[in-house]
């Protein structure tokens, strides 16, 4: 079982929309530093647990939410939580990637600006190390200036990580971030995963491709109709899964 | 089994029809647009455009009606813009969906419904004798402001939809709050559409007469508006007061076809800009 410390702890969580019950009783400790993977057949709550963690679902009127989630020990829907300093500390990126109607540059100090962060040379330093670290910077670094709709799909996605991590998030949520991509550009991102952001951000991965998983996860969560099945380290889970559940869906039974 | 059928006659009826209506559309327009021409084009001379009328204003320009015409629209869109594009924000970005917002853009759309006529005697009413600020330039602004406001509301509303959802998203997500995620991302996105729904309604201001008849407007006037409070003459109202008031029929009515002329020619300026400046948003846009 998991051993290391949480970041994240996801504790009797329920989640309605109006009536529809979505999350059920879902408690899960995501570790620090590592990625952990949730996998699930569609419908099955992966995507609506993975936006809870930020609350996006604020948006959202007619969802309702039971149970909490810690991060760093503190409340996320505690009622005197900042929402913006938590979404700041909790970076997103989407299924389909949305780099803003701006040049690459101005993508990624997006996030900067809002926090109040306006010092020219702090902000050039930080967009730098950002696509650095997103594995992007040789790829743009004679465009900064060019609309960020001239990039690639697959530069695109990695863009909007960049933009996310220049406000120095902790946790990364990624929402099927490569289910809108090909293959080559598929693999460049799980490369970027695993090489440079494995061991420095807490991710969470929403996921139901199951190599995908696999490869880029240390553990793995596994959830249906909105029931957390199973949890553990990802080798543990795919060789011998402790509930039939999980076994049935990864011997592609249903999903 | 290959002969034609009644189907097919339909169709041919029906194409026939549907074109035939087309050229009497064409037609009239050409035939409006002949007539002021052949009307009015007499007249229009570069002294008609920059100077006062003299003479009963049987000589002369037509500067100062110009001059209100336009000080009108700017006047009404000072006062409409940042109302109407606010009250567009709170609709579309603020308000939850439901029935108070339903109520809200029924009472909207009823309102760019209301005869302008109706707009220029409460115009009368509030304005001009209940604020006390007499037929003015600004009671007549606002007034206009109060008809076009509802084109306004619901242009920019339009405009703010157009913006994909995935990117307040992307902005919320960053930690921006709402209002952030406004003015940076949805206002600059929509922003072409936006103007482009203003300047229609720029073009709606300064061809309407029945808002500024009670509430700005003068016949005639020897010298240009000194302020807000001051009355106008307006393109517009100078036709109608010329047909229906000069005393020299033969000069007024050519001069009354050429303003029409000048009137024309300036809301479609207006609308022509507003044209050009929607294709090259849609040729930028990439999303």
């Amino acid at each position: 079982m998991v051993t290391t410390s949480e970041k994240l702890r996801i504790s009797d969580f329920d989640l309605w929309f109006d009536k529809a019950h979505i999350l059920k009783n879902v408690s899960l400790d995501l570790p620090d530093n590592e990625v952990t993977a949730i996998m699930g057949p569609s419908g099955c709550g992966k995507s609506t647990l993975l936006r809870a963690i930020n609350r996006m679902h604020d948006l959202t009127p007619s969802c309702r939410t039971r149970g909490d989630i810690l991060f760093d020990g503190e409340s996320i829907y505690g009622a005197d939580t900042d929402v913006y300093e938590l979404r700041k500390r909790v970076g997103m990126v989407f299924q389909c990637p949305n780099p803003f109607p701006k040049s690459v540059f101005e993508n990624v100090a997006y996030g900067l600006h809002l926090h109040g962060i306006h010092d020219k040379k702090t902000i050039a330093r930080r967009v730098e190390q950002a696509l650095h670290d997103s594995n992007l910077w040789d790829e743009v670094k004679d465009k900064l200036q060019e609309s960020a709709f001239n990039l690639s799909g697959g530069q695109q996605q990695r863009l909007c990580i960049a933009r996310a991590l220049a406000v120095k998030p902790e946790v990364l949520l990624l929402d099927e971030p490569a289910s809108a991509l090909d293959p080559h550009s598929t693999a460049r991102l799980e490369e970027l995963i695993v090489e440079q952001l494995r061991g420095k951000y807490t991710i969470v991965i929403v996921t139901h491709n199951l190599q995908q998983a696999a490869r880029v996860s240390t553990h793995t969560a596994f959830l249906m109709l909105g029931e957390l099945v199973e949890f553990g380290i990802t080798d543990e889970v795919f060789t011998a899964p402790e509930d039939e559940r999980t076994e049935n869906y990864l011997r592609g039974i249903f999903g | 089994m290959l002969k034609r059928n009644a189907r097919q006659l339909k169709e041919k009826v029906m194409f026939s029809l549907s074109g035939a209506s087309m050229v009497v559309v064409v037609g009239f327009l050409g035939l409006i647009i002949a007539f002021l021409v052949s009307k009015g084009a007499e007249v229009i001379n570069w002294e008609f455009l920059t100077e006062m009328p003299r003479q009963a204003m049987s000589e002369g320009g037509i500067y100062p009606a110009i001059i209100g015409t336009l000080l009108l629209a700017l006047g009404a869109i000072i006062f409409a813009v940042p109302l109407g594009i606010l009250a567009a924000i709170y609709l579309s970005e603020y308000a939850a969906e439901g029935r108070l917002k339903r109520w809200i853009r029924i009472g909207v759309n009823a309102l760019a419904g209301v005869p302008s006529v109706v707009f220029g005697l409460f115009g009368l009413a509030i304005f001009v004798i209940l604020f006390g600020f007499g037929a003015s330039l600004l009671s007549g602004s606002l007034t206009l402001g109060l008809l076009i406001l509802p084109l306004i509301i619901r242009s920019t509303e339009e405009a703010l939809k157009t913006v994909p959802n995935s990117f307040r998203e992307a902005s919320l997500g960053l930690g921006a709050t709402k209002w952030q995620t406004i003015r940076k991302v949805v206002l600059p996105t929509a922003l072409p559409n936006i103007l482009t729904g203003i300047i229609l309604a720029v073009g709606r201001a300064a061809g309407e007469t029945a808002p500024i008849l009670f509430t700005a407007t003068v016949f005639f006037m020897k010298r240009m508006p000194e302020g807000i409070m001051s009355k106008v003459m307006a393109l517009p109202y100078h036709i109608y007061a010329l047909m229906s008031e000069g005393i020299y029929p033969e000069k007024h009515t050519a001069i009354a076809y050429g303003t029409a002329l000048v009137l024309l020619g300036l809301v479609s300026l207006i609308n022509l800009t507003a044209i050009i400046l929607r294709t090259r948003a849609r040729k930028r846009k990439k999303w």
